[in-house]
């Protein structure tokens, strides 16, 4: 018989503001003495009481937009009651039937489509450090981290390969960055993966009565690991006639396997209700449209404009990849480079120059002429141009700033050695 | 007894303070003579405030300096859910016993920014879980009126200290009727401010939805003047409201433009008839001072008890989840019988499958409960009725009736799960013990409640008795 793997993620990231999500302690924890960024509210002390931190839900929020989702303009905080040591009040805050953002999606390269349950909005926990005191082992508890907004990016079981998968979290990975609102740095923890991972009959569309959760993993090459084994694993089990266990699992890198941590035969019971300390949320079609209008160019819209100039996808992706490459690109550009050549350059950029601009630029030059054109001669084109497509013209008024490129790749036609930033200032001039 | 500084109004003892005819001081040390005399058998106090009397020097020098501040140099006691920065607050409760919080209630510093002294910390219902001040983990509270009778609760500490002439004022917090009701029962003066008026920041959460700090004072000037202070806009508290605190200070309406609403349901079929008597006469007084009192039809406050038992069950077993038995000192096993009562009620009610069934129920009638008083309060301006169903209960009345509370609060958890604002000014007596007339106002209509109070106690002599100690 053969199978099928079924795989979805849930993906943790921890938002780079200022101050935690519910109160003003900072929010950047990582390497801090243990304990000294805490206050009565992330201790969970009696009567403290928890203040929404505004820029992390407009963070999230504008998350949610960037995956294409809808935003739900009545939400709210809810409680998800349970034990353990690192929970000072007893209680998560996160959010239950009400998430910020809804029903998005994100686009494969090869077209398929994965759709995105939710992103929604949480707080972290603290941290257990296992320790010898004294010479006696102790759990000690760090609470820095306690209160961290935390944004839940949960998909919809759609995957049936890792390099989907893989292609997929490096897209989330890339668009935080864009957006800048975390450092998405799995090493330490500001970018989490869960995998979800159940495996079928090819063929059968039915989603199987069982899945394993595969947690705390820190690279995307470790999660391909841990998929492969995970998938091998729970085949072997169906083929000797036993059901895998509904359970949460581990992945030790020493050896490449998942290990079992609990056991989760019955849904855990988190007892959710609206958290009573914070009001629900109304937001405006006005507001949401003005965050939607605030995003910047993404790593989709860059691979789309890399692409309409004539840029090879896999390359185009390389420089979207990350906000500094495409920084970089942009300035090469601003340069005088033309799109094939700045692409060329940032994906060969000899590793001792890697993080010097100038250096870059420098060495770039000398391996190549910039091109020029005649600004009387460009402004002539453009009106041509624009004469020429008036329903893209109204497209970019309502908006779609994306049509300008077409224009654009209207005037490389004749002028292939067209530097793009200043005909893009140029149209947007020209246009209004 | 012999009359004694700590008898004093907060308005009587800042007049005395500002004419020098005593000092901050003399004040302190006379609230602390007669809880020293009077403590071990009423048992209001559970803490007191070591450095009352040199917090009392230091006001009488800001006093000489000319200083002048709201409650500059006058003594309160503050219920023992309030956190008090370096001042044992437990919320009467093993759980917490010996804890020392690391900073002050929003409402006890804007109390002591006031001029306030901290004078202790009163006793309660152990979580505030209760309204007899009997389920208290340190012992109860007894009622000055006489020691044989419950002070009601759960702010019972509070009221019984003010009644017994301990201090000029308390505070205390109510979630469905702890501040109305044990002031009903010890003939003093509770005043309830809309939810969200007063924050709630460092008030140990009972349930997080109705919890509202006011104060329990000997007249209405007082609680108007005490709640202005404790009230308005707290950052700290995404639930209270941008409302300015001046609107309670607002002169309210004259009477005689005053509507008042008396709900024939709140004269429950089981009450005596000497109190259903009180009400009415109380009713024919605010008519002599020119209001209009009609006869109104309010839900039947039975629904009411259904509603709060779930959605207060539910959010006490999420509060009181912190006290895991990792800190404070103490573990789960301390909480008393009615605390796990209530956590593991709480805790079925939002379980898997009863969440719609309970507390997702209960969050609609809660919806219906606002809209009925919605509905009356576009024909009256002001509702009033008795507060407690009758005069104290006898000692050991709250023993294994683990729906005590809710029975003796009837008539105030409909106002408070609507989030109303309301108040208890004494109305007579039945066998020699304090009856409490109720004044509800929609929300943010404290000043109305506040005036029309005023009016009615100035023109009765009820709140003038003081039990003979």
């Amino acid at each position: 018989m053969s199978w099928q793997m079924v795989l979805g993620f849930e993906v943790h990231v921890e938002l780079a503001t200022a101050s935690k999500m519910f109160c003003g302690c900072p929010a950047d924890h990582f390497g801090k003495p243990p304990n000294s960024q805490t206050c009565p509210v992330c201790l969970g002390l009696p009567g403290a009481l928890p203040v929404p931190n505004a820029k992390a839900i407009e963070w999230c929020i504008k998350l949610g937009l960037a995956l294409d989702c809808r935003v739900n303009l009545f939400s709210k905080f809810d409680r998800k009651n349970y034990f353990y040591p690192d929970l000072p009040k007893g209680y998560q805050i996160s959010q239950y039937d009400l998430p910020f953002c809804h029903h998005g999606q994100v686009v494969l390269s090869n077209g398929k489509t994965i759709r995105i349950t939710r992103v929604h909005m949480e707080e972290d926990t603290g941290k257990l450090q296992h320790a010898t005191v004294d010479g006696k082992k102790v759990s000690l508890i760090d609470f820095n981290r306690s209160g961290v907004p935390l944004v839940e990016i949960v998909t919809e079981p759609d995957f049936d390969n890792t390099a989907d998968a893989i292609e997929y979290l490096k897209e989330i990975h890339s668009l935080v960055r864009f957006l800048g609102i975390s450092s998405a740095d799995m090493e330490k923890g500001t970018m989490r993966l869960e995998a979800n991972i159940s495996v079928r009959p090819s063929g059968q569309t039915a989603l199987p009565d069982y899945k394993v959760e595969v947690k705390n993993v820190n690279s995307f090459r470790f999660i391909k690991k841990a998929i492969e084994f995970e998938v091998a694993r729970q085949i072997k089990l169906l083929e000797s006639g036993t059901r895998p266990l509904q359970e949460t699992r581990g992945f030790s890198e020493s050896r490449g396997e998942t290990v079992s941590q609990r056991t989760k035969e019955e849904a855990k019971d988190y007892r959710y209700f609206p958290e009573p300390d914070i009001p629900p949320f109304r937001f405006t079609q006005t507001q949401v449209g003005d965050w939607q209008k605030q995003l910047p160019l993404l790593p989709a819209g860059i691979r789309a404009e890399l692409i309409s100039r004539g840029i090879l996808p896999a390359k185009a992706a390389q420089v979207a990849s990350d906000p500094g490459r495409y920084h970089m690109f942009t300035k090469l550009t601003q340069s005088g480079f033309d799109t094939v050549k700045a692409v060329d350059i940032i994906n060969n950029i000899p590793p001792d120059i890697s993080n010097d601009l100038d250096k870059i630029i420098i060495w770039a030059k000398s391996k190549s002429a910039t091109g020029t054109t005649n600004p009387a001669q460009l402004r002539v084109l453009a009106q041509k141009v624009i004469a020429a497509n008036p329903k893209v013209i109204t497209d970019i008024k309502s908006g779609k700033t994306q049509a300008l490129f077409f224009l654009i790749g209207q005037m490389r036609r004749e002028f292939p050695d067209l530097d793009v930033p200043s005909a893009q200032s140029l149209l947007k001039d020209l246009v209004g | 007894m012999t009359k004694s500084l700590s008898d004093l109004t907060i308005f009587a003892a800042r007049t005395g303070l500002t004419s020098r005819a005593f000092s901050s001081f003399d004040l302190v040390t006379a609230c602390l003579d007669r809880i020293k005399q009077l403590n071990p058998e009423f048992h209001a106090f559970l803490a007191l405030n070591d450095s009352a009397l040199t917090e009392a020097k230091a006001a009488d020098l800001k006093i000489s300096a000319g200083e002048d501040l709201p409650l500059l140099g006058v003594p309160i006691a503050v219920k023992d859910n309030f956190l008090t920065q370096g001042i044992v607050t437990t919320a009467a409760s093993k759980v917490l016993d010996n804890y020392l919080p690391q900073y002050d209630a929003t409402v006890v510093k804007k109390m002591k920014n006031a001029g306030a002294i901290v004078l202790g910390k009163t006793n309660m219902d152990a979580w505030a879980h209760g309204s007899s001040t009997e389920t208290s983990d340190f012992g109860p509270t007894l009622n000055p009126w006489n020691s044989n009778y419950l002070p009601g609760g759960s702010s019972g500490g509070s009221a019984s200290a003010v009644a017994a002439g301990m201090c000029p004022a308390a505070i205390g917090s109510e979630t469905a009727g702890s501040i109305r009701q044990p002031a009903a029962w010890c003939g003093v003066t509770g005043f309830k401010p809309t939810y969200g008026r007063a924050s709630r920041y460092g008030v140990i959460a009972m349930a997080s939805s109705t919890d509202s700090p006011g104060p329990i004072t000997k007249t209405v000037a007082d609680a108007r003047l005490l709640a202005g202070v404790l009230a308005g806009p707290d950052p700290l508290d995404a639930t209270s409201s941008p409302r300015p605190a001046e609107e309670i200070l607002a002169p309210g309406p004259d009477l005689k433009h005053l509507k008042i609403g008396l709900p024939a349901s709140y004269l429950l079929p089981q009450m005596r008839s000497d109190v259903k008597q009180l009400i009415l006469d109380a009713a024919l007084q605010f008519e002599k001072l020119g209001a209009t009192v009609t006869e109104i039809s309010l839900l039947d406050p039975k629904y009411s008890i259904g509603v709060y038992t779930i959605i207060q069950r539910s959010e006490v077993s999420s509060n009181l989840a912190r006290f895991d038995g990792i800190r404070y000192g103490h573990d789960r096993s301390a909480f008393g019988p009615e605390a796990k009562r209530r956590i593991m009620l709480g805790t079925f009610a939002l379980s898997s499958g009863y969440y719609d069934r309970y507390y997702h129920k209960a969050e609609q009638v809660r919806t219906l409960v606002i809209r009925d008083f919605a509905r009356a309060f576009t024909d009256v301006d002001l509702i009033i009725g008795p507060t407690s169903p009758g005069p104290a209960l006898p000692v050991g009345a709250s023993l294994n009736q683990p729906m005590f509370g809710e029975m003796e609060d009837i008539l105030v958890e409909p106002s408070s799960i609507a989030g109303l604002t309301g108040i208890n000014v004494p109305c007579g007596f039945v066998d020699s013990l304090p009856i409490g007339l109720q004044i509800i106002g929609p929300q943010f209509g404290e000043a109305v409640v506040l005036s029309a109070a005023a009016a009615y106690q100035n023109s009765t002599p009820w709140h003038e008795h003081v039990p003979v100690l």
